[in-house]
């Protein structure tokens, strides 16, 4: 899946990120292919905001489409953990 | 290229240390150089940029600030410019955030794997602490190789410890795997600094040095941020994990539902102090009783004794649309104030970190007209003055997105100067043609940039932006911004509405001007439905914005004929000022493509809404 397709409260891995420029950006903020972020909102049609410890930055929606990710944790399986109890 | 020697812009003499100061973005850094060099500051301007560099001395050594960055490369302005410094300096004096050591760190590894003599302050130590975040100093500073010492700069702790520690810098542990490469890379560039950056694929740096392009920056930075994140696990120990209220305050700025209602309310602040408080109280004084009754008599009567003031020279220097009268009154009367109000506001939103947080917000809407959240500051700059806005079109991520930035500029945001003159005229006809005015502007505005996004070719950039933590902006460091923004408006300005003066004085002075008010006439009287008459502010709007709008007060119209009137009047032209700006941040082509085609859109438009009106009446 890609990372605008996250929601708010999600926590995933960051698989992969195709252009070299955005890569290093985001290396330089501490995150990079492999780190496990949270989304901490997500503006409708607009940014997804990724947390990672205290750093939180801004990913345009386009751009977003573009990185591959890899859910570890939803809202939607936090919920459902808790009605299987 | 010229790159990476800073004396080319600073006046060093030979063997004077250079100290460079660095950190990421609102680190405090500021406080470190204010606490360096006292008052006596030099402040020169970076070629081919809007960028300004301080430096100062402070014992035998020179300091020299450099601007905010996350890195040391080629990616923007800042990073160029910071760039030269660092690969220049003889000891580097890092401020980092003790909050966001993951991200400051970076920037501090890239310095001392350059193999430049460093200190790292590590700042905000109480915030650190507020938010439960336990730091080990001495094993960072072992970590690192490099003297560390703790900091809280707005308190002043910790500011004498890091000036008395200068001659303690030391190259610290590289991050850099590739040693081999390394190696024979410095034996064939200046130093150990550029063959870094030239491994990290930095063009101008490579080309520098008669090097072809290499490309290790993804190891290098991979390898580097493993490295910083090894280093903050050992030394960071997290005692809580409650979110602040500035925490909290800051994804409300972002929800849509509790964020536009905050941004309308600081927009509103900002038509409160720029648009009535200093367009209003502060320029009537400035321009008109400072400049228009003080200035302007005194200088026309010591000019007027030597020249004879119809005279063509008299014209040039003194006459209606003078160097020495318009010009003067013009750029520190009116612009002046004005400019310092946005960049006071404008540096208050950056340097608590909502600014971003706006561009997020934003970002969507801008997105759809090829452009991204960080237009917005452009944008906001416009309505202050075109001129001074589409300077700042630099700061956008592609040419694509700068030329539709210029083009929205010149086309569809009214500066304050007309924006008063705008109100005026309609405040008497009632908010029906408020609105009616508002939507037009807006909807060429949305349609221009949606058309531009689809037949320029290439792709905008996306929005990719760190946002900081809230923090209460510091007093002195907002001033000293708006103070060398201003400064630096005045100077790339100030030229340019002496020759758009002289130009207009001599379209005047040869009939050109009279001439084409004539040959607009038919367009004015047949197309647009106004007395011919309003030709004359048309063309007396490419002067000055607000002339135009101005000139129409004296004629006879209906309410439906004003609107009209302002309307083209807005979309028409940029200021000569502007126009002439447009000349350097964009091509020949470019810019007489954007004159034209703004002059078809304003008149098209005003035809249609001409039309419009008079169906429905």
């Amino acid at each position: 899946m890609n990372l605008a397709e996250v929601n708010r409260g999600d926590k995933f891995k960051i698989i992969n990120i195709p252009d070299t420029m955005v890569r290093a950006k985001t290396l330089r903020f501490g995150i990079s292919e492999g780190s496990t972020v949270e989304c901490v909102e997500k503006i409708p049609g607009g940014p997804i905001i990724l947390k990672k410890n205290l750093q939180e930055i801004a990913v345009g929606r386009k751009l977003a489409k573009k990185i591959t990710v890899d859910e570890l944790q939803t809202q939607k399986s936090i919920g459902k953990t808790v009605i299987a109890r | 290229m010229d790159c990476c020697n800073i004396s080319h812009q600073i006046d060093i003499p030979e063997g004077v240390k250079k100290v460079v100061l660095t950190g990421n973005p609102n680190v405090g850094k500021s406080i470190f150089f204010n606490s360096f060099t006292g008052i006596y500051v030099d402040v020169s301007n970076f070629p081919g940029t809007t960028l300004d560099i301080s430096s100062g001395k402070f014992k035998d050594y020179i300091i020299i600030d450099t601007p905010g960055v996350y890195g040391v490369s080629s990616f923007n302005d800042e990073e160029i410019v910071a760039r030269d410094a660092i690969a220049s300096a003889d000891i580097v004096v890092n401020v980092v955030d003790a909050v966001h050591l993951e991200r400051d760190l970076f920037l501090t590894q890239q310095v001392i794997d350059m193999d430049i003599p460093t200190i790292v302050a590590i700042n905000m130590m109480d915030e650190a602490e507020k938010k439960g975040l336990k730091i080990d100093i001495d094993k960072l500073s072992n970590e690192l190789g490099v003297p560390v010492i703790p900091t809280i700069a707005p308190k002043g702790q910790g500011l004498e410890e890091v000036k008395n520690s200068l001659h303690l810098a030391k190259i610290g542990n590289s991050s850099i795997k590739l040693t081999e490469e390394l190696e024979d890379l410095t034996e064939k560039s200046t130093n150990k600094a550029e063959a870094v950056l030239i491994m990290e694929g930095d063009p101008h740096v490579s080309a520098k040095n008669n090097i072809g392009d290499i490309d290790y920056r993804d190891k290098i930075y991979l390898d580097r941020r493993e490295r910083v994140n090894n280093i903050i696990n050992k030394i960071v120990t997290e005692t809580t994990d409650s979110i602040s209220f500035g925490t909290k305050l800051g994804r409300l700025m972002l929800k849509p539902i509790t964020g536009i209602p905050m941004l309308l309310v600081a927009l509103y602040l900002l038509y409160e102090f720029v648009g009535v408080f200093i367009a209003q109280t502060v320029v009537d004084f400035t321009e008109g009783f400072i400049f228009a009754d003080t200035y302007e008599p005194f200088i026309r009567g010591i000019i007027s004794n030597l020249v004879s003031e119809t005279s063509f020279i008299g014209q040039l220097l003194i006459g209606e649309f003078g160097v020495l009268t318009m010009s003067i009154t013009y750029t520190f009367g009116l612009l002046l104030p004005l400019v310092i109000g946005f960049y006071l506001f404008l540096s208050i939103l950056e340097d608590s970190g909502y600014l971003p947080r706006i561009a997020a917000l934003v970002d969507r809407l801008l997105t759809s007209i090829g452009l991204n959240g960080r237009a917005v500051i452009p944008m906001i700059l416009g309505f202050g003055c075109v001129t001074m806005a589409t300077v700042t079109t630099r700061l956008l991520g592609s040419k694509r997105e700068r030329i539709i930035a210029v083009f929205l500029l010149g086309l569809a945001i009214p500066c304050s100067a007309q924006i008063g003159v705008i109100v005026g005229l309609i405040a008497p006809l009632g908010s029906k043609y408020l609105i009616i005015y508002a939507l037009s502007i807006f909807i060429v505005y949305v349609l221009s940039g949606t058309v531009l996004n689809k037949i320029l070719p290439g792709e905008s950039t996306d929005l990719l932006i760190d946002l900081p933590p809230l923090r209460m902006p510091r007093i002195s460091n907002v001033l000293k911004k708006t103070y060398i923004k201003s400064i630096s408006f005045i100077k790339e300005a100030g030229p340019i509405f002496v020759i758009g003066a002289i130009i207009i004085t001599v379209l005047q002075y040869s009939g050109i001007l009279t001439f084409i008010q004539n040959a607009v006439k038919p367009i004015t009287v047949g197309w647009l439905g106004l007395p011919k008459e309003a030709a004359t502010a048309f063309i007396m709007g490419i002067v000055r914005r607000d002339f135009g709008a101005a000139g129409l007060s004296s004629l006879a119209m209906t309410a439906n004929q004003t609107i009209v009137a302002l309307v083209t009047i807005t979309l028409f032209v940029p200021c000569i000022a502007a126009m002439l700006i447009m000349l350097k941040e964009r091509t020949k082509t470019e810019s007489v493509a954007i004159w034209v085609s703004s002059w078809i859109i304003a008149f098209v438009t005003g035809g249609i809404l001409y039309r419009i009106l008079e169906f429905i009446a």
